[in-house]
C-alpha cells in the first residue's frame, strides 16, 4: 500500500545520532529494558492500523516511573520524538512509530499496586491490561467497567490515551468516566499525580483533557481506576430484524423510550456470517440485522426492562427473539461479538472506521454506508455499539492490492465525513492516530484545532510527544 | 458600580472581549450571580451571559440538550421535567447557603462542575458535558466536543472548561446528555450509627449489587434539619432509583443487608425527593450565617476520620455524602484553612474549597485547593493559552 498518510520528515539530527542515542539510552535502562537491534525492532513497527509501518529509533522498555522520566528527560533534551506504546492494538495509528522516534513501551510497568473494595478503587501500573483488573477483582464481585473488545491484550495506558469504550460502555461510560487519578510524565522528565481516590480533584480538570489524548500530553505510568460491584444477574437477549434500518430504528425508540441497557451491539448479515462461523454462538442466520442487548440486575429486574424492550422490538418487526438460556450461551454470545474483528481479519484484510451518529441518524448512515461501499465496489460488514451510535463498518479489501486499498481510504472518508455531516464525529473510541488526522478539519474549523494544538503545546511545547498524530501537519503553530 | 455587558449574540460577546485584550482590560465573567465569592471583581467590567439565553435544541429521543450558557437553570429543568428527563449529576443550588440571590444559569452550573449525591454512579456535571462553545481570551469564537455520548475526536476541551470558573474563557453554548426520571425510588435509613459505624455500612451498601445511587451519612447534630425534625436519629440513608419492581427487590435486599447495622425504616418515593434535595442543597447550613463552610472531597473511608482529627482541634460541625467522600464542613468561628489542608494530606489527599465564609476570613483564606508547583505550572501554562492577556483572571475565586 502507498504511504498516503505522511509522518512528520525524520529529524537528521536525530537520525545522525542514533549511535550515540542508542549508547545513552542503555545507560539510563536496566540491562534488557533497551532494544535497538533491527530485528527487535520489527515487532514495535506498527500497531493493529496494519496498513502503515515504521521502524522507528529504539524501542525503551522501562520498569519503573523514574525510568520513564529519565528517558523523555533525555530525549526532549535533544529534541528526540517519543512515542508511548501499550499493547500496540490502535486501530488509528495512534502507536505507529517514526523513523526518528523512541517508542517508550510500557509492557514491563505491569503490577496491580492497590485494590481497596471499601473505596472501590484500583491502582495499577499502566502496562496492566484492560481485562487482569476485570479478573482481579471478580472472585470479590467486582469489575472495571470499560471493555473494549480488545481487552485481553490492550492496556490501561492505552486505554486512557485513546479513551477506550466498549460493548458495556453504554451505562457505565468509558474511560473518561471511570478513572480517578493517574501518575504521569511530562515530556521533560516532570512527574506528576492528577487526582486520587477522592471522586473529585482540585483545579483544572487535567485527568479530562489527559484522558483520550493519545500520548501527545505525557506517558502515563499509574492509574486509579473506580471498581464497581458486578451485578446480581446479567443476560444477553438476541434480536433478528429483516432490514438494517429497521434495527436501526428499533434502537433508537428503545433509548427514546428512556429504558437503558446495559449494552444494545449491532451486527448486520456480513458480520452474522463471519462472527457465527467463528463463534457458533447461535446467532439467528436469517436475518438481515441483529441486535444483543444486555439487560442485568436480579431475574424480576430484567424481565421488567426486557418486557418493555421486547414491546418496542415487536413494534420494529422483530422476526427473531432469542434469550440466553445459560450463562455459557451468554458467554458465547458475547465472545461472537467479541471476536468480530479478529473473525473478519481471518477472512480479508479491514479497516475498521468509528463514526459516531446521533442515534436518529443510524438508519440513514447505515444506509449511505452501504451505498458508499457498494459504488466503490467494496464489501462491509457493520459490527457496533448501537446504543450510543457509536458505528463501525469493517471494510473489507486485499492489503496487497494497492488499488484496492486506495478504494477502501477513500470509502472510509466519504463514510467518516457522512457521519459529521449527520451531526456526529469521526472518532467514538479509537482515536484520531494518523488515520484520521486529515479529516479533522472536516469536523473542525481551523481555529477550533489552534485552540487544541495550543492548549497541547502547554504540555508539551517542543512537540515531541507522538508528533504525527491527530492534528493535521500542514497548519502547525511553529515548535 | 462596574460596567456590565451583556451581549445578545456570540458575536457581540466576542467584539467585548477582543476590545477587551486589545488593552489589557480584566473582564469578571458571570452567569446568573448566585455566587458572592467574586471579591476581586470590584471596579472590573463585568461580562455577562444573561442575555445569551434560551434552549437551542432538546431532542428528548436522543437525551441531549443545547443551551445557551445564559439560559436559567430553572428554564432547563422544566422542559427537561416535562418529558420526563433529568440532569443525572443533580446540580446544586448553594444560593441559600451563600443568602445571595439570582438566577442560575447552566452555563454556571458546568463552570463550576456542580455535582450533587448521584456523584459516584452518574458522574459529576463534567461527564454529561458534550460540546461546547465559547470565546477565550483572544476573542475567537471556538468549538469544542460535539453532540453525540462517545468522541475522542482530538483534545477533550470541555472538560477543562468544566469546573474552570470562568477563568479560562467565556462559555457560550453548553450540550449536554440527559437521563430519563427514574419511574419511582426509595430510601433506607439506617439508625442511630456513629460516623464509623455509618461509613463501613456505607460501603457495605455500594460493594452489593443493588445499585444505590445516593449514600449519605446526616449525624445527630444536622439530623432535625432534615425532612422537617422527622428523622428520629443520626440517620445514614441510601437511595435506590429505577423501574417500581425493582426498586421493591433491591430495596428489601438492602434492607435485609444493613439490619446488622442498626435499625432500618424506608422513605417514600416523595420523601426520597425532598430528602435528597435538601442533602443536595446543603441545607442544614442553610442557617443564615457566614460561618465559614468547607466542602471536603476525599476518599470515601477517610471522611469521618478527617472530622475526628478536626473535632479534638476546633470547633466543627459536618456531614457526608458520597459514601463519605464529600463533607460538607461548617467550623465555628475561623476557617481553619492550614488545619483541615494538613489533616487531609495528612489522611491521604484530597481537597477543600471554602464555599462560605465572613469577607474578612474569605480576605485572608486560600479558597481553592492550592496545587503542587509542578501542576501548578502546567495550569497556568494551559490558562495562558486560553486568555494570553490574562484578562479572566479577576474575579476567580470559588
Ligand atoms: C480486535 C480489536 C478490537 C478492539 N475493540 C475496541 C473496542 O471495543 N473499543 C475501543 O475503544 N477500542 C477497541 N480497539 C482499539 C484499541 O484496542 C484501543 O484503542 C486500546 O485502548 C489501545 O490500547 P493499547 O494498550 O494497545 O495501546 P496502544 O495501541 O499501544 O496505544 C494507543 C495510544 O495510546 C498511547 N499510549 C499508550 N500507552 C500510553 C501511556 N501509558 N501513556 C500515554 N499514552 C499512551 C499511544 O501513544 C497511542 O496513541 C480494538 C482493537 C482491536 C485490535
Amino acid at each position: 500500500m502507498p504511504d498516503k498518510i505522511a509522518f512528520l520528515p525524520p529529524k537528521k539530527s536525530v537520525l545522525d545520532r542514533r549511535d550515540i542515542i542508542v549508547s545513552d539510552l542503555a545507560d539510563l535502562l536496566p540491562k534488557g529494558c533497551l532494544v535497538s537491534e533491527p530485528r527487535g525492532l520489527v515487532p514495535f513497527e506498527t500497531d493493529a492500523f496494519i496498513a502503515y509501518r515504521n521502524v522507528p529509533l529504539a524501542v525503551a522498555l522501562p520498569e519503573t516511573t523514574a525510568q520513564v522520566a529519565a528517558v523523555l528527560k533525555y530525549c526532549s533534551g535533544y529534541g528526540i520524538p517519543v512515542v508511548p506504546r501499550g499493547a500496540g492494538t490502535s486501530l488509528s495509528g495512534g502507536a505507529i512509530p517514526q523513523a526518528d522516534a523512541v517508542v517508550i513501551g510500557l509492557s514491563k510497568l505491569s503490577r496491580i499496586l492497590d485494590v481497596d473494595y471499601a473505596n472501590r478503587t484500583a491502582t495499577v501500573q499502566a502496562g496492566v491490561t484492560n481485562l487482569n483488573i476485570s479478573e482481579a477483582v471478580s472472585a470479590d464481585g467486582y469489575f472495571y467497567a470499560p471493555d473494549p473488545s480488545s481487552q485481553l491484550a490492550c492496556t490501561i495506558g492505552g486505554n486512557i490515551g485513546m479513551n477506550s469504550g466498549g460493548a458495556h460502555c453504554l451505562k457505565y461510560g468509558v474511560t473518561t468516566n471511570n478513572l480517578l487519578g493517574v501518575k504521569m510524565v511530562l515530556f521533560d522528565g516532570t512527574i506528576i499525580d492528577l487526582g486520587s481516590k477522592a471522586l473529585d480533584a482540585p483545579g483544572l480538570d487535567l485527568l479530562g483533557l489527559v484522558c483520550g489524548s493519545e500520548g501527545q500530553l505525557g506517558i502515563v505510568t499509574e492509574a486509579t481506576v473506580r471498581l464497581i460491584a458486578k451485578p446480581e444477574g446479567a443476560r444477553p437477549v438476541l434480536f433478528g430484524f429483516q432490514s438494517s434500518e429497521a434495527a436501526g430504528a428499533c434502537v433508537a425508540e428503545i433509548i427514546g423510550s428512556g429504558i437503558i441497557p446495559v449494552a444494545i451491539e449491532f451486527m448486520d448479515r456480513p458480520a452474522i456470517e463471519i462472527c457465527e462461523a467463528f463463534a457458533h454462538a447461535g446467532y439467528p442466520m436469517d436475518v438481515e440485522a441483529l441486535l444483543i442487548v444486555e439487560v442485568e440486575g436480579s431475574e424480576a429486574e430484567m424481565d421488567a426492562m426486557l418486557a418493555g424492550i421486547i414491546a418496542i422490538a415487536r413494534r420494529h418487526g422483530v422476526s427473531t427473539i432469542k434469550e440466553s438460556q445459560s450463562a455459557t450461551e451468554a458467554a458465547l454470545i458475547w465472545k461472537g461479538r467479541k471476536s468480530a474483528f479478529g473473525a473478519t481479519g481471518r477472512i480479508a484484510d479491514y479497516i475498521c472506521m468509528d463514526g459516531t451518529v446521533p442515534l436518529s441518524q443510524l438508519p440513514y448512515v447505515l444506509k449511505k454506508t452501504g451505498e458508499i461501499v457498494a459504488r466503490l465496489g467494496l464489501r462491509v460488514a457493520n459490527v457496533f455499539h448501537a446504543g450510543d451510535g457509536n458505528m463501525h463498518p469493517l471494510i473489507l479489501y486485499n492489503i496487497n492490492d494497492p488499488e484496492d486499498a486506495a478504494r477502501a481510504e477513500e470509502a472510509g472518508n466519504e463514510i467518516l465525513k457522512l457521519c459529521v455531516d449527520a451531526g456526529g464525529c469521526l472518532t467514538g473510541e479509537h482515536g484520531v492516530g494518523i488515520e484520521k488526522r486529515d479529516l479533522m478539519l472536516h469536523q473542525f474549523a481551523p481555529v477550533d484545532l489552534d485552540q487544541q494544538m495550543a492548549v497541547r503545546a502547554a504540555f508539551d511545547p517542543q512537540w515531541i510527544m507522538n508528533p504525527s498524530k491527530v492534528f493535521p501537519l500542514e497548519g502547525r503553530p511553529a515548535a | 458600580m462596574s460596567e456590565v455587558h451583556q451581549p445578545v449574540s456570540e458575536d457581540a460577546a466576542a467584539r467585548i472581549i477582543h476590545t477587551a485584550a486589545a488593552v489589557g482590560a480584566p473582564l469578571v465573567l458571570r452567569g446568573g450571580g448566585t455566587r458572592s465569592l467574586a471579591r476581586n471583581d470590584e471596579g472590573h467590567e463585568i461580562l455577562s451571559s444573561a442575555r445569551l439565553s434560551g434552549i437551542v435544541s432538546y431532542n428528548p429521543a436522543e437525551m441531549t440538550m443545547t443551551a445557551k450558557s445564559g439560559t436559567p437553570l430553572a428554564d432547563i429543568l422544566a422542559a427537561l421535567a416535562e418529558k420526563r428527563q433529568m440532569l443525572a449529576f443533580e446540580p446544586l443550588d448553594l444560593r441559600p447557603v451563600l443568602g445571595t440571590t439570582g438566577n442560575p444559569t447552566i452555563g454556571g452550573v458546568f463552570a463550576t462542575n456542580a455535582s450533587g449525591p448521584r456523584r459516584f454512579v452518574a458522574g459529576a456535571a463534567r461527564d454529561s458535558l458534550l460540546g461546547v462553545r465559547f470565546v477565550n481570551g483572544s476573542g475567537d469564537i471556538i468549538k469544542a466536543g460535539g453532540r453525540v455520548m462517545k468522541n475522542v475526536t482530538g483534545l477533550d476541551l470541555a472538560k477543562v472548561l468544566a469546573g474552570s470558573r470562568g477563568s479560562l474563557a467565556f462559555v457560550t453554548e453548553v450540550t449536554f446528555r440527559l437521563l430519563p426520571v427514574p419511574e419511582t425510588a426509595a430510601t433506607i435509613v439506617i439508625s442511630g450509627l456513629n460516623d464509623a459505624e455509618a461509613t463501613a455500612a456505607m460501603a457495605t451498601a455500594l460493594s452489593m449489587s443493588v445499585e444505590v445511587s445516593g449514600a449519605a451519612h446526616l449525624p445527630e447534630t444536622v439530623r432535625g434539619r432534615f425532612l422537617g425534625g422527622d428523622l428520629p436519629a443520626a440517620a445514614t440513608v441510601l437511595r435506590i432509583e429505577g423501574l417500581s419492581a425493582s426498586v421493591a427487590v433491591r430495596a428489601e435486599t438492602l434492607r435485609a443487608a444493613m439490619a446488622s447495622f442498626g435499625a432500618v425504616s424506608m422513605l417514600d418515593a416523595d420523601a426520597t425527593d425532598r430528602l435528597w434535595r435538601e442533602i443536595r442543597d446543603v441545607h442544614p447550613y442553610a442557617d443564615g450565617t457566614l460561618r465559614p463552610l468547607w466542602r471536603v472531597s476525599v476518599a470515601p473511608t477517610v471522611g469521618h476520620q478527617l472530622v475526628a482529627a478536626l473535632r479534638l482541634e476546633t470547633g466543627v460541625d459536618a456531614f457526608y455524602d458520597w459514601q463519605g467522600g464529600l463533607i460538607w464542613l461548617r467550623m465555628e468561628a475561623e476557617a481553619e484553612a492550614g488545619l483541615l489542608r494538613h489533616f487531609i494530606k495528612a489522611l491521604g489527599g484530597g481537597h477543600a474549597t471554602l464555599v462560605r465564609a465572613a469577607p474578612g476570613i474569605l480576605a485572608t483564606t486560600l479558597v481553592l485547593e492550592p496545587q503542587p508547583d509542578a501542576v501548578a505550572a502546567l495550569e497556568a501554562r494551559i490558562k495562558a493559552k486560553f486568555d494570553p492577556k490574562g484578562i479572566f483572571s479577576a474575579g476567580v475565586t470559588g
